[in-house]
C-alpha cells in the first residue's frame, strides 16, 4: 500500500494545467493510493453481474470480456434512450469553467481530469465518436476519440473518482450534474466486471445477509445487545428494542454503519434512547437492515434490487409507516428513488407521529420520514425534555451532507435540532454548507483503505473550513447525519485537524435528553464525564 | 490548432461572400435569397429535430438539484424558488435561471493562499454572461425594424433607448459596445485562463469568433461603410413576404454580415449553442422536488430479481430461532 504523504506534502497543488498540453494526449496513470482494489469474482457472481472474476486494477491484463467496445457502446445508446439527463448533459455544455474549481478533488488534488467539465468530457469524447456526425468525421477536431483501452482505464479511474456529490451542479448554468455522467460510467464498467472491492463487497453482503457489513441476524441483536448494557450503564435504564416484530407501527431502518463502530454506534444508541422514551411502537428489521445503498453505486438495477427490501418488509411486518436513520446517499436514494423503484407504498400509511399528532404530508406517497424531522417536530412541540448543558464541552459545527443538502434540502431541521441540545454552535463559512457544502471525500464506495491520498485530497475543503472555526471559535465536534460522513470525516480530521472529533446528530440529542426515571448521568455517550462531572474539570 | 482553425474558418467565411458578390455579381441571388431560406429552414427543422430527439429519451427518475431548504414541517420555511415543490415553484426556478443567470451568479473562484484553499467573489463570467445574452437578444429584436415598413413603437422605444446617450450619426448602439466588448472577454478568457484553455474545443472558440466577425461587420455597415438601407430593407421585407428580389446597391458587406447570421443559423441546431434549448430540458432545474409526496413514474420500470424475505429466512432459520426472532416456517 503506498504510504501517504504528510499533509503539507499534499497541499502541494497547482491549479493550473499545462498551458501546451492537450489532456487527450495525457495517457492515464494510475497513481496509488488513489484507487480501490478490484471487486473479488465471488463477490460479482453472487449478485449475478458480468464478468465475475478476480481482477487486478495495476495488471496491464483487465481480463475483459470479448467485444467490450461493443458492449459499452450498446450499453451506452441504450442509456441515451432511456435518461434524458444523460443525453442532454452529453450535448449542451459550453465548456464555461464555472464548475471547474468546484470539485473537492479537483480543489484538493489539482488534477485538471478532476475538473468536473473535463470529467464530464471524457464520456462526451466518447459519445460524439460514435453518436454525433461532427464527431465521427472531424474527430479530434471536434473533440471526439475512439474507445480503447486507454479510454478506459482513465474512465474508470477518474469515475471512480467522483463520489456523485453533486456539488458542480448547483454552479452550472445548465444544472449539468455530473452525477448523473458518472453513475452511467459505473453502469458501463459494471457490464465488464469492473467495480471495486470495497463497493462490491458490501453489495453481495447487501444482497444476502441485508445489510453492508454482512453481519447476521444473531451479530446484529449481539452489536444492538452491547449498546443496551452502555446505555444501562450510562442511564440506569434498561431498553428493550424489537426485531422483526409483526405489527409494530413504525419500521424504523438506518445504515449497518451505525451498528458497528465509532462513532456510529453511538447515534444508533442515541435512536433508541429517543424512541424508548417516547415509548413508541417501532421494530428494527434483520432482513432490511441496511439504509444505505452501495448498489447506488454499480447500476441502478442493483440499486433497486438492494433498495426493494424496504418496503418488502414494511409489508411483510404490516407496519404504518417508516422512519429512517441519518445516512447521506441513503436519503438520496429514498428521496429520488425508491417510490419510483419499488412503490406504490399503497399499503402504510400518511405517517403520523404518535405523539405530536403531526401528519408527515412530504412524505404522504413514500410513507418514510427522515429522523431529524421526526425529531425537530417533537422538540418544537416541547416533548422531551432536554438538558443541553450536558453538551456545553462541546464547541459544534455541522456539515451538510452532499446527498441530504443537494438532493433533497434536508437543512434546517438538523440545525434547529442541534441549537435545541446544544449551547455552542458555529457554522463553517457559507461558501462550504448548505447546497454548497463539500463532499467528505469518500463517498459513493470510495471509503476503503487503500485510497487514502484520494480520499485525504477530496476531504481537503471540507477540513479546511472545519479548520477555519477550530481556529476562530475553538470548534471541536462536528456534527452530521451520515453513516460514511461518520467514518470517514473521523479519518479526514485526525489527518488535516486534529482535535475535532465526529458526531451524529442522535448522539447530542441523547446526551442532553432527560429519560424518565434515569440515574444521575455522570458521562455521555461515549463514557467521558459529563461537563463539570470529571475529575480534572 | 483549437483556436487558429475556427479563426481561419471564419476568415473563410468572410471572404466567401466578400469575393463572390463583389467579383461575380450574379452570386447576389445565392447570398441574398437562397442562403438565408436555406439557412432559415435548416435552424428550424434543425432545432425542432433536436427537442424531439431529446425529447425522446424519457425522465425516469425525479432528479431535481436541491439548492435550498425542503418543505417539510409547516414552521420551516421552505425556500420556494431554490427548492421547488410546485409547478410555479419550478417556473420561477426556470425563470430565474433562464433571464438572470442565477445559477452562474454563485460563480466563486477557488485559489490556494497560505497553504489554505479560499473561495473568492467571482462575477465576471456571469456578468459577461449575461450582457453578451442579453445584448444578443436587444439587437437581434431591434433588428425587426428592417422586416417591416412601418416600425412598431415597441421597436422604436428600444432603440431610443438603447441610443439614450444621442452619440454620433448614425445614433451609436449602446449594445453593440456591450455585445463587442462581452465576446471579446469570453474569448479572451478561453485563451489567457489556464483551466478554461485546458478545457476548450475548436467548438467553443468558433461561434465565438463568428458571433464576434457578425457583431464587427453589422457595425461596419452601420457607422463606416455606409450601407444602402432603402435597398436592405427591401431585400428583407422581399424575404419575409416569400417574394424576394435583389436591389441595386447593397455594398458587399452586408452581404458578408448576411451570410455569416446564416451560417450560425444552420451551425446552431448541431452545436453547443443547443444550450439555449437544453436548458429548458434539464431535470435537475425544470423538476419539483415532490417525490416524497407523489409516486414518480419511470416509464421504463421493470421487475428485477430480488433475495427475498423468504429465501434469507431459509439461510439464516436456524440462527434466528436461537437468537429468539420470530420467523415465518418453523
Amino acid at each position: 500500500m503506498a504510504k501517504l504523504p504528510k499533509p503539507e506534502e499534499l497541499l502541494q497543488i497547482n491549479y493550473n494545467p499545462p498551458p501546451t498540453e492537450d489532456w487527450m494526449d495525457r495517457p492515464v496513470e494510475l497513481k496509488q493510493g488513489n484507487f480501490c482494489w478490484g471487486a473479488k469474482g465471488k463477490n460479482l457472481a453472487a449478485v449475478e453481474f458480468p464478468n465475475a472474476r478476480d481482477w487486478t486494477p495495476v495488471e496491464a491484463d483487465w481480463k475483459l470480456p470479448k467485444d467490450w467496445e461493443g458492449t459499452v457502446l450498446e450499453a451506452m445508446a441504450d442509456r441515451l434512450s432511456k435518461y434524458r439527463s444523460f443525453k442532454v448533459f452529453m450535448d449542451i455544455c459550453v465548456r464555461c469553467g464555472a464548475c471547474a474549481d468546484k470539485c473537492h478533488f479537483f480543489i484538493g488534488g489539482g488534477d485538471p481530469k478532476n475538473m468536473p467539465v473535463l470529467r464530464a468530457e471524457l464520456m462526451r469524447s466518447v459519445y460524439r465518436k460514435y453518436f454525433t456526425t461532427a464527431g465521427k468525421y472531424l474527430g479530434k477536431l471536434a473533440g471526439a476519440r475512439e474507445l480503447d483501452l486507454n479510454v478506459l482505464k482513465e474512465w474508470w479511474y477518474y469515475f471512480y473518482q467522483c463520489t456523485e456529490c453533486r456539488r458542480c451542479s448547483v454552479f452550472c448554468p445548465y444544472g449539468i450534474d455530473t452525477a448523473e455522467i458518472t453513475l452511467m460510467a459505473r453502469e458501463f464498467t459494471n457490464l465488464l466486471g469492473l467495480n471495486t472491492d470495497w463497493i462490491s463487497g458490501p453489495v453481495a453482503n447487501c444482497y444476502m445477509k441485508g445489510n453492508h457489513l454482512g453481519l447476521e441476524p444473531h451479530a446484529i441483536m449481539n452489536s444492538i445487545e452491547g449498546m443496551i448494557d452502555d446505555i444501562e450503564t450510562i442511564t440506569g435504564i434498561r431498553i428493550n428494542p424489537s426485531f422483526n416484530r409483526k405489527g409494530a407501527e413504525i419500521l424504523f431502518v438506518t445504515p449497518s454503519g451505525d451498528l458497528f463502530a465509532d462513532p456510529g454506534t453511538f447515534t444508533a444508541m442515541g435512536y433508541m434512547m429517543l424512541f424508548h422514551e417516547l415509548g413508541i411502537d417501532y421494530t428494527w428489521s434483520t432482513y432490511a437492515s441496511e439504509g444505505g445503498n452501495f448498489g447506488f453505486f454499480t447500476s441502478n438495477e442493483m440499486a433497486k434490487r438492494l433498495n426493494a427490501k424496504i418496503y418488502a418488509e414494511a409489508k411483510r411486518l404490516g407496519v404504518k409507516y417508516i422512519i429512517g436513520g441519518e445516512c447521506g446517499h441513503m436519503w438520496r436514494v429514498l428521496n429520488q428513488y425508491m417510490d419510483t423503484w419499488n412503490g406504490p407504498a399503497d399499503f402504510m400509511e400518511v405517517p403520523k407521529s404518535p405523539i405530536t399528532g403531526t401528519v408527515f404530508d412530504n412524505a404522504a406517497s413514500t410513507k418514510m420520514i427522515h429522523v431529524t424531522e421526526f425529531t425537530a417536530d417533537l422538540i418544537k412541540n416541547n416533548k422531551i425534555k432536554l438538558d443541553p448543558s450536558r453538551n456545553d464541552d462541546l464547541v459544534i459545527t455541522y456539515h451538510d451532507s452532499c446527498n441530504t443538502a443537494r438532493g433533497m434540502g434536508l437543512l434546517e431541521e438538523p440545525r434547529y435540532i442541534i441549537n435545541s441540545v446544544c449551547n455552542k454552535f458555529h457554522e463553517m463559512p457559507d461558501n462550504t454548507i448548505r447546497e454548497r457544502t463539500f463532499c467528505c471525500g469518500s463517498g459513493t464506495g470510495l471509503n476503503a483503505s487503500e485510497n487514502m491520498e484520494i480520499r485525504m485530497r477530496g476531504g481537503y475543503p471540507r477540513a479546511n473550513a472545519v479548520k477555519f472555526v477550530r481556529d476562530k471559535h475553538g470548534v471541536n465536534m462536528l456534527a452530521n447525519i451520515c453513516a460514511i460522513d461518520r467514518a470517514t470525516l473521523s479519518a479526514s480530521m485526525d489527518y488535516w485537524v486534529p482535535g475535532v472529533r465526529v458526531t451524529g446528530v442522535h448522539e447530542l440529542v441523547a446526551n442532553a435528553l432527560i429519560m424518565t426515571g434515569e440515574k444521575e448521568r455522570e458521562t455521555n455517550l461515549r463514557g467521558e464525564p459529563l461537563p463539570g462531572k470529571g475529575g480534572n474539570e | 490548432m483549437k483556436t487558429v482553425l475556427p479563426f481561419i474558418a471564419v476568415v473563410i467565411l468572410v471572404l466567401l461572400p466578400l469575393f463572390g458578390v463583389t467579383v461575380a455579381h450574379q452570386t447576389q441571388i445565392f447570398f441574398g435569397v437562397v442562403v438565408p431560406y436555406t439557412a432559415v429552414a435548416v435552424f428550424v427543422f434543425g432545432f425542432i429535430y433536436r427537442i424531439l430527439q431529446w425529447g425522446k429519451s424519457p425522465v425516469p427518475f425525479c432528479i431535481p438539484t436541491t439548492c435550498g431548504q425542503q418543505k417539510s414541517l409547516p414552521w420551516i420555511k421552505q425556500d420556494k424558488l431554490e427548492n421547488p415543490v410546485t409547478t410555479m415553484q419550478v417556473v420561477g426556478r426556470m425563470l430565474l435561471e433562464v433571464l438572470v443567470f442565477r445559477s452562474l451568479f454563485r460563480n466563486m473562484k477557488t485559489e490556494m493562499k497560505e497553504g489554505k484553499a479560499v473561495y473568492g467573489s467571482e462575477k465576471l463570467l456571469w456578468l459577461a454572461g449575461l450582457a453578451f445574452h442579453w445584448s444578443f437578444l436587444f439587437i437581434f429584436v431591434r433588428h425587426y425594424r428592417f422586416f417591416v415598413q412601418d416600425v412598431p413603437t415597441a421597436i422604436q422605444l428600444m432603440e431610443g433607448m438603447d441610443s439614450f446617450f444621442q452619440i454620433g450619426a448614425p445614433l451609436f448602439y449602446m449594445t453593440d459596445a456591450v455585445i463587442l466588448g462581452a465576446v471579446t472577454f469570453l474569448l479572451v478568457r478561453r485563451v489567457y485562463l489556464p483551466q478554461i484553455r485546458y478545457i476548450s474545443l475548436a467548438a467553443d472558440f468558433f461561434p465565438l469568433f463568428l458571433i464576434l466577425a457578425i457583431a464587427i461587420s453589422g457595425i461596419l455597415m452601420r457607422y463606416f461603410f455606409k450601407t444602402h438601407i432603402v435597398a436592405v430593407k427591401q431585400l428583407a421585407i422581399g424575404l419575409v413576404s416569400l417574394n424576394p428580389t435583389i436591389p441595386e446597391g447593397i455594398g458587399a458587406i452586408f452581404y458578408v454580415h448576411l451570410f455569416l447570421i446564416c451560417v450560425l443559423l444552420m451551425y446552431f441546431p448541431f452545436s453547443k449553442l443547443m444550450h439555449m434549448g437544453g436548458v429548458f430540458l434539464s431535470p435537475t432545474r425544470n423538476m419539483a422536488n415532490d417525490s416524497r409526496i407523489v409516486r414518480y413514474i419511470n416509464p421504463w420500470n421493470y421487475p428485477v430479481h430480488v433475495h427475498t424475505y423468504e429465501e434469507y429466512e431459509d439461510d439464516f432459520r436456524e440462527k434466528m430461532k436461537k437468537a429468539g426472532l420470530p420467523v415465518e416456517k418453523e
